[in-house]
């Protein structure tokens, strides 16, 4: 294994059908027209010295390293801002460039330190390098005269440094932020020789930076530089994987050095992120090795027990023998297992496997059910699958962007930074959401419309928007009478037509302007390509499903379905929703999507797996609880999944718990659904894996393990052992080998393998003998499913209404620093940004409260109550406040409702009615969660080691 | 599960109301595990108190599910 160091031509591929032929150094190659001499160059194979320029950014023509001598040109051109000519000769080493670039090197190394042998980049340095390559041996100037050697060095960033001694001024991090990461935090101060990179005028932690690593990734030289490279080394092999944060699944390289990791550093091949990364993937990793990883199994009898470490054998035999005895005494319904979204794609295959084989029914569910499961339900009803329709480079091709309850800057970042860069290319914008979220209006973008509708009215808005594509003459006739069903469109067409729908009849309900939706709705029907992407704040509704339904009425309506540019993309919560409920990880359905009462299907995989399986669909999460209450469901096995701080109505969720008898959680912590296990099997991290993760995009990329298991097995060994003592057999070696089962099983994965994964990089399922290599963009030759199907999506209000005594609406959600219930993130230095959850309320509705900043203020519902830091923001509009689920002595759950979408039961975060006022206390719960939570972990200490 | 089972029966209000009453039938049997549905149409037994009617029509179309097995799993 080696260090990977991918290839730098120096400026950005150029798209043209027109290629020039030019010549370098006696070399010819053919080049699109537009591209640089220097990456024409470069492309022969001949590296031209350089130090400001870089492929993934504008060339800028700084630093004067990469003169050429261009035949029939005076002068000496910089390569990287010369356009190649046809017919070109272009020379990259004569003496006299050597001499020039002698003499710029010279400049730079007169006001720069001469440690390279304790510099931390030493080894990993251009300006270094170049250096060597221009033949430095003296500098005449001396180092003397005026410099910069005494700045000194900006440690506040909990990840990375800033040494502005070492800087060369070549404004690689400044364009780094502004052209990659979109954030624009960065800029040049002062001019001339007092020119320096500067966060804005202030510390680096405190300036609008994201620490998203793209201006660390930039840095020539060790300027700015990763912490954990100064402390511990520069790294001695790369191990590509893909990140284990949220559902955009950047490719990262884990720089190693021997088992250690050193760095995550973004994978330039990555086709989801193109070698950009955010302050997640990028930095925080350190929860792998954190001192709170459970490494041993544990057991106890009872949940008051203290946990007592076993052998991965004894915890295996307990968890078996108990779900056993369970099945026996209440009946083989009475158990089930919940498969994870943070868990890679064979995991979650064989935890459903193992409950339709071993356990011998079909109660197993996953996380999505609480997130996306109204997509599934949504697009498979209107489009044929469960899936989001195009890849993320599609929206380099959108020119309007219709962004509905989702947050990507926060939530998806790698993904906005591409959005964004699309936008300042000119795509124009609507957003969506109560919030007014930062793509609303950020630096160089601002949307053109913001419909900051009430929580509970997406219907409503997207009904109105399609009222006015049907009665303003906007559909797309053509493209409907050809992909999609007639009579189901007339039914629809009068549906939507009638007054009750129009912008003007819902304004009430929604809150939005009528014109300002209406002329939205014009932007999205005639602008061009136009594509929808939405967050959890479209399913996380009461009517999920039916509004993933109208998105895609909307969507075929106007024939913005099955190209490039255009679509209906879920941008999904976590790192492997997609492919966990791919893996078929629902009551009702085996991989592939295809329902459990299909005989043809099952039949399949009753043969595949040499055992009868259960014809009737199995439980979902909330159903499970509901059972277990009711006395009929016992037992569990959760593998990565924290149910008490995520599902809704925490004391309800945790009396089901408390109700089982036998709860196995298979995770890195002892998480909060811990509290309420009888058997800990410790996980492992995505570090120490094989395996595949499935994006928002369909991408199935590679998990590879980079460290061994630090509890010794990893997750798929765990559940094969479980399989294996309840007496249903699994022999794998490898997860390929369950990859190669679920290739067997699953239409949409048939060509999938990790012979072609290596090869590939990753591949968009569906993937079989039509697509070999996979699928970008769906429904390009007409829809999944035949013929599209309009559904009528009638607004139903939800039944969690405001009144006076819960006059306010609260909407939860994530930023950008943690990640979910923050079981990750809160044990990383991202607490540095977010160290408890906060409760954004509007200026006028904390005035009217007597809510100053900072406030400890009490939130109830009808569900219960929780104390927290009050926020207040114009982000908000009065009426309605927001928080985040991220710390479990917040919990916000505590408060949130059982409501839940018709078709899935996926809960309604996005809407509770609350109250909040000032208090001096923390709420009841959070009191008794305080006094209890070091009891219910309690590890008893082992005999022998007792004094 | 009268609340959800009507929340079905909204969803489906708009169609011919035959077709609605099948969907939402179908609905049922395709999500809701068997002791769901044993549990509603012990419900529509006792009168179906609360139900919207086209809840009440399509669970009236669906067969009982088998008594829950005993024994174990594999």
């Amino acid at each position: 294994m080696t260090l990977i160091r991918e290839a730098d031509l120096g400026t950005p591929a150029i798209k043209s059908s027109v290629l020039l032929t030019v010549e370098v150094d006696g070399k010819t190659v053919m080049v699109p027209e537009g591209t640089s001499v220097m990456r024409a160059a470069a492309l022969t194979g001949v590296t031209v010295p350089k130090l400001c320029a870089s492929d993934n950014l504008e060339p800028f023509g700084s630093c004067r390293l990469c003169l050429v001598e261009i035949e029939g040109r005076r002068g000496t051109p910089a390569s990287c801002t010369t356009p190649v000519e046809e017919g070109m000769r272009v020379t990259t080493q004569t003496p006299d460039l050597a001499s020039l670039r002698r003499g710029v090197m010279e400049l730079y190394i007169s006001d720069h330190p001469l440690d390279c042998l304790t510099c931390p980049a030493n080894g990993d340095c251009e300006l270094q390098d170049m250096a060597g390559a221009v033949g430095l041996r003296e500098v005449r100037y001396g180092y003397d005269g005026a410099n910069h050697l005494d700045a000194p060095v900006d440690d506040s960033n909990p990840y990375f440094d800033f040494d502005p001694s070492k800087c060369i001024v070549c404004s690689r991090c400044v364009r780094a932020c502004d052209e990659v990461q979109g954030t624009f935090a960065l800029n040049i101060m002062g001019r001339g020789f007092d020119s320096t990179v500067s966060a804005g005028g202030t510390a680096f932690v405190d300036s609008e930076c994201v620490s998203c690593g793209a201006c660390v990734q930039a840095c020539p030289t060790s300027t700015l530089i990763e912490k954990s490279v100064v402390e511990q080394g520069q790294p001695e092999h790369s191990v590509v994987t893909t990140c284990a944060y949220c559902g955009v699944g950047c490719a990262f390289k884990a720089e190693m050095r021997g088992n250690e990791v050193i760095r995550m550093m973004p994978f330039k091949d990555g086709k989801a992120n193109h070698g950009h990364s955010c302050v997640k993937g990028r930095f925080a990793w350190g929860y792998a090795t954190h001192s709170e990883r459970i490494l041993s199994p544990m057991i106890r009898e009872r949940i008051t027990d203290p946990w007592r470490e076993v052998s991965w054998e004894e915890a295996i035999g307990y968890a078996a023998s108990e779900f056993k005895r369970l099945q026996a005494q209440y009946g083989r319904d009475a158990v089930g297992g919940i498969t994870s979204s943070r868990c890679t794609n064979e995991e979650t295959f064989l935890v459903q496997k193992l409950v339709r084989a071993g356990f011998g029914n079909n109660n197993v569910d996953t996380c999505a059910r609480v997130c996306h499961s109204p997509t599934g339900y949504g697009l498979s009803a209107t489009l044929g699958t469960s899936a989001g329709t195009q890849d993320f480079d599609s929206v380099e091709q959108a020119d309007v962007v219709m962004v509905i309850g989702a947050n990507p800057t926060d939530a998806h970042p790698v993904f906005a930074s591409q959005l964004k860069r699309r936008l300042r290319g000119g795509a124009r914008l609507i957003v969506i959401d109560p919030r007014r979220i930062d793509l609303v209006k950020m630096p160089h973008v601002q949307a053109d419309y913001h419909l900051p509708l009430l929580p509970g009215t997406n219907v409503a808005v997207i009904n109105a928007l399609a009222h006015v594509v049907v009665t303003e003459g906007l559909v797309d006739e053509p493209y409907v009478a050809e992909r999609c069903e007639p009579e189901a469109f007339e039914r629809w067409r009068a549906f939507i037509a009638e007054e009750r729908n129009s912008p003007e009849a819902v304004e009430g309900a929604t809150g939005v302007p009528a014109a300002d939706l209406r002329a939205a709705a014009r932007l999205y029907a005639t602008g061009g390509n136009a594509a929808i992407y939405y967050g959890l704040g479209v399913t996380e509704h009461s009517q999920g499903s039916t509004m993933v339904m109208g998105m895609a009425n909307l969507a075929m309506a106007t024939g913005n379905l099955g190209r490039p540019g255009v679509g209906v993309n879920p941008l999904r919560g976590q790192n492997n929703v997609q492919g966990s409920c791919d893996m078929g990880s629902f009551p009702h359905e085996f991989s592939g999507y295809r329902h459990v009462s299909n005989d043809g299907v099952r039949t399949m995989f009753e043969e595949a797996w040499d055992v009868g399986l259960e014809t009737e669909p199995g439980l979902r999460i909330p159903n499970m609880f509901d059972a277990a209450l009711d006395g009929t469901f016992k037992g569990m096995y959760i593998q990565g999944e924290d149910l008490v701080q995520s599902d809704p109505n925490t004391k309800h969720v945790t009396a089901a718990l408390a109700a089982m008898e036998c709860v196995v959680v298979h995770d890195l912590f002892l998480n909060e659904t811990a509290t309420y296990a009888h058997v800990f099997l410790p996980g492992s991290s995505f570090l120490e894996k094989d395996g595949t993760f499935t994006n928002a995009e369909r991408r199935i990329s590679r998990v590879r393990k980079a460290i061994p298991p630090k509890a010794g097995l990893a997750d798929w060994e765990a559940t094969m052992a479980l399989s294996n003592a309840l007496g249903y057999p699994m022999t794998y070696e490898h997860p390929s080998e369950i990859m190669d089962e679920i290739a067997r099983l699953t239409p949409t994965f048939a060509g999938v393998s990790y012979e072609k994964l290596d090869r590939l990089g990753s591949i968009q399922w569906p993937c079989n003998d039509a697509a070999p290599e996979g699928t970008p963009v769906m429904h390009e030759h007409g829809f999944v499913r035949g013929q599209g199907l309009f559904m009528v999506t009638e607004y139903v209000p939800t039944d969690e209404r405001t009144n006076d005594r819960f006059p306010l609406l609260l909407t939860t959600g994530r930023i950008l620093t943690q990640y979910n219930v923050g079981a990750q993130t809160r044990r990383t230095p991202n607490v540095v940004w977010h160290g408890e959850d906060l409760l954004e309320i509007h200026p006028w509705d904390a005035e009217n409260r007597g809510i100053n900043d900072g406030d400890l203020v009490v939130v109830n519902s009808r569900t219960g109550e929780t104390a927290l830091r009050a926020k207040v923001s114009e982000r908000m509009q009065p009426g309605v406040v927001y928080t985040t689920f991220h710390h479990p002595d917040t919990s916000a759950n505590v408060v949130t409702t059982e409501f839940a979408d018709w078709a899935t039961d996926c809960p309604e975060y996005k809407v509770t009615a609350v109250q909040v006022s000032r208090t001096r206390q923390r709420s009841a719960w959070q009191t008794e969660y305080a006094a209890t939570r070091e009891a219910t972990t309690r590890i008893a200490v082992p005999a022998e080691t007792q004094p | 599960m009268v609340h959800k089972a009507n929340q079905i029966a909204l969803f489906f209000a708009s169609f011919p109301r035959e077709e609605a009453i099948e969907r939402v039938a179908d609905h049922l049997r395709r999500f809701w595990e068997p002791r769901m549905r044993r549990q509603i149409i012990g419900h529509v037994a006792q009168g179906g108190a609360g139900l919207h009617e086209l809840a009440l029509e399509a669970v009236r179309r669906l067969d009982a599910p088998a008594p829950a097995e005993q024994g174990s799993g594999r």
